[in-house]
């Protein structure tokens, strides 16, 4: 097996007294898709914002490694746009759109990362900075095309249906070119044909090159399309293992379902 | 037809009113005979006025709410007019163009102070538009922009005055000045938000002023520098209305220099970077997006502008005091991109020269004029709340591919 290319050891975050994430460790391989779960309130988005830095984790290391070149990096304490420079990208629970620009504008900004022009170019608009433009705009329509939302394109983001805002999500985080993406909750909200699309979207992401985390309450999501599943419960991890392992864990089936369920 | 509620509701306004304005309309104390003259006349005419303008100003709500109920089908339709010109580019150029002759003509065919007044108005349409880059494109509340002003000017009479250095040479440095400022000052404050960012600011802005009254070795206190040199032609001295004249073309030349800076920049992945920084800070973060760095660079920016303005105001007065530089310029500029229109530039250069020509073409009204501004400026913002023309921003739009694709045409 090679290298993980993301490896938390021991990750916790307080708040105040309470534990949120207790001593967690996870690992992901190039090519995975790993689901994380558990009941409302385990500490899975807790966890994912540790992961991108929009918290920093009261102990714990974080290790990210490039897959391209191999190069190890210990993210924990960064800010959440180096992380994301760094290759792992996210989604948010509530959706997090730019409401008021255009589609085709919230995916352009998932370029910023990978692009570079500043107030020189902006006023001057030298070659460089037009090629820049013109990049950006090629691969942001490249990228709402693969998630199917090409004819949206000019469309205010606000005004896109609620699955559609959940894939515009996707592709903004596509953009920035990550080799990890984490997804929270991308099913939520979403009816069973779009929760059908968004499978088979994400099969083609991960066989695209980019390994996926999401945190998902949907269990026919999670059993069919992840490879390991996570399960945390109370901010510790409870289990973990693949489909069938976790489905048969009696640790997982008390926290879902209470204690006397073997009665 | 109008609801019977209205009316009470009017009745009611007015008779508040009458109540409100009685003490300085109805009274009058004459001090010489010592008696009270009661002008009764005065409390019907306020009653009258303000049930009329109450009446009046509910219909426009009920009409303009009764328009857009109906109106939510087309975009085009709803659009209003000023904006559907500035949407086309056919409109656009011969328009600018026809307004830059103008400017170019102004002082040609009206008087000196006529002239004098429209440059002041110009330089606070750059100051207008310096700080929409920050309150207008990258939503920071700043109440304390007057300081870069001050930073400007103080640097221009500072340094002509110690080192003798002309206008020229100060004008990038005034600006880079300020900017530097405008750094400084961001590092600690830019992690604020909204309120907290404006109170501080505001403080800073009367730290600088404070500064500039006090300290007596540095600025000369309270009683302000004079005799700055005003700007030279290649050399050439000029009359006092030559040298109006000369600043006027200076003021028009900044203006157009900077409506195309900030146009570039707002269209820029420095601009749309700004723009999702007001829609969502994590958001931006997680897209990779260095949120102080961003803010920086639009503060510094907008402090860059009113560097420069203030070195162009000390140029023009060739006198600066404290006193020029109080919190209500501030406000003034503010009001300026608020009435305007936030993020729009035209819609600040409208603001701009309504907010600056209007108290001076209502002198005619004498003691009333500030009232009428004021009474002007609360009907502006009940009326059109987003400003005189809300934000034209031109959005991305994708041409290419579409065309070869069968099910969209637009």
């Amino acid at each position: 097996m090679s290298k993980a290319i993301l490896k938390v050891t021991g990750l916790t975050k307080n708040f105040g007294g309470i534990k949120a994430v207790d001593n967690v460790d996870l690992d992901i391989q190039q090519g995975e898709i790993v689901a994380l779960i558990g009941p409302n309130g385990a500490g899975k988005t807790t966890f994912f914002n540790c992961l991108t830095g929009i918290y920093s984790p009261s102990s714990g290391d974080i290790m990210l490694c490039n897959p391209k070149n191999g190069n190890e990096i210990t993210v924990n304490g960064m800010k959440p746009n180096k992380i994301t420079e760094k290759g792992m990208a996210r989604t948010f629970q509530n959706i997090r759109l730019f409401p008021t620009m255009s589609v085709l504008e919230n995916v352009m900004i998932g370029r910023h990362c990978r692009t570079k022009s500043l107030i020189f170019g902006a006023i001057f608009r030298n070659p460089a900075t037009r090629r820049e433009e013109e990049e950006i705009i090629e691969t942001s329509y490249g990228i709402l095309k693969k998630v199917g939302l090409h004819k949206e394109v000019n469309e205010e983001a606000r005004n896109l249906s609620y699955g559609a805002q959940r894939r515009l999500e996707i592709a903004r985080a596509l953009a920035t070119e990550p080799f990890l993406l984490l997804l929270d909750e991308p099913a939520a909200g979403m009816n069973p044909k779009e929760t059908e699309a968004l499978v088979s979207l994400i099969r083609k992401i991960c066989s695209e090159g980019h390994s996926i985390l999401l945190i998902e309450h949907d269990m026919k999501l999670v059993m069919s399309l992840s490879d390991r599943i996570f399960v945390m419960d109370y901010g510790k991890k409870i289990a973990q293992g693949t489909p069938e392992e976790v489905r048969s864990n009696p640790a997982v089936i008390k926290a879902y379902l209470g204690e006397d369920v073997d009665a | 037809m109008f609801p019977v509620k209205e009316l009470k509701r009017s009745a009611l306004i007015s008779l508040w009113f009458a109540f409100l304005t009685f003490p300085i309309m109805v009274i009058k104390v004459n001090p010489i005979e010592r008696t009270v003259d009661w002008r009764w006349d005065n409390m019907y005419f306020v009653a009258i006025g303000s049930f009329v303008i109450s009446i009046l100003s509910k219909v426009y709500l009920i009409r303009k709410e009764r328009r857009s109920g109906r109106k939510k089908i087309s975009r085009a339709l709803t659009e209003p007019f000023m904006q559907r010109i500035l949407r086309e580019p056919r409109f656009l150029y011969p328009l600018s163009l026809a307004i830059l002759v103008f400017a170019i003509a102004f002082p040609y065919f009206f008087s000196t102070y006529q002239t004098n007044i429209m440059t002041t108005a110009l330089m606070y349409v750059v100051l207008g538009l310096g700080l929409n880059i920050v309150v207008g494109v990258a939503g920071l509340l700043d109440l304390g922009y007057v300081a870069f002003y001050a930073v400007g000017a103080y640097s221009y009479a500072l340094l002509n005055m110690h080192f003798n250095m002309g206008f020229w040479t100060v004008l990038p440095i005034g600006g880079l000045f300020a900017a530097f400022l405008g750094v400084l000052l961001g590092f600690p404050v830019l992690r604020l938000r909204g309120d907290y960012l404006a109170i501080v600011t505001l403080g800073f802005g009367e730290i600088i002023r404070l500064i500039l009254e006090n300290w007596n070795d540095f600025s000369q206190g309270p009683s302000g520098i004079a005799n700055i040199s005003r700007p030279s032609f290649f050399g050439m001295e000029m009359s006092f209305d030559g040298g109006i004249t000369y600043i006027y073309y200076l003021v028009v030349a900044l203006v157009v220099f900077t409506i195309f800076v900030v146009n570039r920049l707002q269209n820029s992945r420095l601009g749309r970077a700004w723009l999702a920084l007001r829609e969502d800070e994590i958001a931006c973060q997680a897209m990779g997006i260095d949120k102080t760095k961003t803010k920086l660079i639009a503060f510094s920016l907008g402090a860059f502008w009113a560097g420069l303005v203030g070195v162009i105001f000390a140029a023009k007065t060739t006198f600066v005091n404290p006193a020029s530089f109080t919190f209500l310029e501030s406000a003034i500029i503010l009001s300026i991109v608020v009435l305007g229109g936030m993020g729009s530039i035209v819609g600040v250069i409208f603001g701009a020269l309504i907010l600056i020509l209007m108290p001076e073409y209502l002198r005619a009204l004498s003691e009333y004029r500030m009232l009428a501004f004021g009474g002007i400026l609360v009907v502006m913002m009940v009326f059109k709340p987003d400003g005189i023309i809300s934000n034209v921003r031109r959005s991305y739009r994708f041409k290419k591919h579409i065309s070869h694709q069968t099910s969209d045409q637009s």
